[in-house]
């Protein structure tokens, strides 16, 4: 079985750590990882760059709208995700509208990714 | 690292918009700092006990309002209270009661709100960036006053000052209308971007004080950019602050001089933030409506994103400059745009383009840099020491005018080796 697993965190909190506790988490997370890596149990890892560089593509109705931001209704669940190279932002929003308008409705929230690393690749 | 210093960032993340919430309670600025700086107290006590709350923002401002309440009470003590208070006094239930109201178009305007408070035009601008490091930031006054390189009793009595005079002044509650938000954007933002020039101009050994001052500009732009994340101008002024912070490693030498753009080790460079801004201009400039943040940011991303000096798009940041100058009118922009017209056209298009600035620009060393260095381009030797000469009489640094010899000494070399290599010319 494969699962995947979300982060959370106050945002507002975590913009607010200094360079060296920043460090000290990612270094600790890095150790945790590579217990699993070793294993050859360990896929992508991603750090999402902040909410505010985020852009929501939403299926109301005819025409999926593209809106700036994180996705923010509480109503709808989290469902999947892709992960994708994109040559621009315009190139990963034209995807995620493919996407919608194959959908019957729902939002894609299109982040940038900061960090990553593939760990199956990095073994 | 201690638990403490994890639990100071979680109070200074939650700190700005717990602070709107109990300005705008208490509509005075000094009862809104003694509740916030109570509450935290108490969360310092409380929290790694009972581990921290999942919501701290709404934690803060609900202890902090029972607080202030409390202290109001004992001031008067003959009056009763009013009847909607007692039901804040059951901190368990009335949490999750908040955050149902902290909706995100109310706490937006109080964010702003407060940010504004901090910028009223009667300040001058020093302390306005004083008092929004104060009140939204929450440094304290020692570190305000090291980072201004001044004394802690001048920097609290500016601050003293500063809020006396907004007191004076009244605040503005009523909610704002659109144009009105849209200007206290503007002046906001404007207020930001000082408070990382703070920051950023910072040489020698005041970099290590001052560094601080632009992470803190960053800080606030991004909390803006959560609270207006459809805005262009605010979308390229967080990007334009990251492009400019993310090459700070580089721009200082071991002595603390300037490295100028050309002569950067562009590995120091942050690739992090850089990757960032991008995005978020990027993101500013699908809206169609460009403006002097964008454009600057543009114009950052290019030189961010260039491998190296030479192979910079001069082209496109020829063009992005043209578009400021629109903006924007002002002759450092078009004296910054003559280096891109040197690149793209040669010095004598760019020595063109300064020429007319000379009246405006005659104090200015910048000017009489680029100019010595076109003159130079151009083989006019004479000319170009004599821009050179100006330049370091008006260097405001050792690092400026040791920088302007070093092209003298270059040119007096090129002088020497030309005149041998022209004589054996016909």
């Amino acid at each position: 079985m494969k699962y995947a697993i979300f982060c959370y965190h106050a945002e507002n909190a975590v913009c607010s750590w200094s360079k060296e506790q920043d460090d000290a988490v990612m270094a600790k997370l890095k150790t945790v990882q590579e217990a699993r890596a070793k294993a050859g149990k360990l896929g992508p890892v991603a750090r999402l760059m902040p909410t505010t560089a985020a852009t929501t593509v939403r299926k109301d109705g005819e025409p999926v709208m593209v809106l700036d931001g994180p996705f923010a209704e509480t109503k709808e669940q989290l469902l999947g995700f892709y992960l994708i190279d994109a040559d621009s932002l315009e190139d990963a929003l034209e995807f995620a509208r493919a996407l919608s308008e194959a959908n019957p409705g729902g939002a894609h929230e299109v982040r940038p990714v900061g960090f990553f690393v593939d760990w199956r690749e990095a073994q | 690292m201690t638990d403490l210093a994890w639990l100071d960032a979680a109070i200074s993340g939650a700190r700005p918009q717990a602070m709107a919430a109990l300005l705008r309670y208490f509509r005075d600025l000094d009862r809104a700092e003694e509740a916030f700086q109570e509450a935290s107290l108490k969360a310092l006590k409380a929290w790694p006990q009972n581990g921290p709350p999942r919501d701290p923002t709404a934690w803060l401002i609900m202890v902090g309002r029972n607080v202030a309440i409390d202290a109001i009470r004992r001031e008067k003590k003959s009056e009763a209270l009013p009847e909607d208070d007692a039901a804040f006094s059951d901190l368990d239930d009335a949490e999750s009661a908040l955050v149902d109201r902290l909706d995100d178009a109310h706490y937006r305007d109080d964010i702003l709100r407060l940010l504004f408070t901090c910028c009223h035009p009667d300040l001058p601008s020093t302390q306005q960036i004083a008092l929004a490091l104060r009140v939204v930031s929450g440094l304290t006054v020692g570190e305000i006053a090291n980072a201004f390189l001044v004394s802690e009793a001048a920097m609290e009595q500016r601050i003293t000052r500063a809020k006396r005079r907004i007191a004076e002044a009244g605040i503005a509650f009523e909610t704002p209308g659109p144009v009105e938000r849209s200007e206290r954007l503007g002046t906001v933002a404007a207020m930001i971007y000082l408070l990382f020039n703070e920051g950023y101009s910072a040489s020698g050994g005041e970099v290590q004080v001052r560094k601080p001052l632009c992470e803190e500009a960053i800080r606030l732009a991004r909390l803006l950019l959560r609270l207006f994340p459809a805005e262009p101008e605010i979308l390229g002024f967080t990007a334009l602050l990251l492009l400019q912070h993310a090459r700070s490693e580089a721009r200082l030498d071991a002595d603390g001089a300037i490295v100028l753009l050309e002569d950067q080790d562009r590995g120091l460079w942050n690739r992090a933030m850089i990757a960032e801004g991008e995005a978020l201009i990027e993101k500013a400039m699908r809206h169609r409506r460009p403006g002097a943040y964008q454009l600057q940011a543009a114009i950052a991303a290019l030189h961010c994103t260039a491998p190296s000096y030479e192979e910079t798009d001069w082209v496109q940041i020829d063009f992005l400059y043209a578009g400021l100058e629109q903006a924007q009118p002002s002759p450092v922009v078009t004296l910054n745009r003559a280096v891109a017209i040197s690149k793209v056209q040669g010095p004598e298009a760019a020595l063109a383009t300064i020429e007319p600035l000379a009246p405006k620009l005659s104090g200015y060393f910048h000017f009489f840099g680029l100019k010595g260095a076109l003159l130079a381009q151009l083989g006019r030797v004479a000319d170009a020491r004599e821009a050179y000469d100006r330049a370091i009489a008006l260097a405001h640094t050792a690092q400026e005018a040791a920088h302007i010899r070093l092209h003298l000494d270059r040119l007096a070399q090129d002088a020497g080796r030309g005149k041998t290599w022209r004589s054996k010319v016909p």
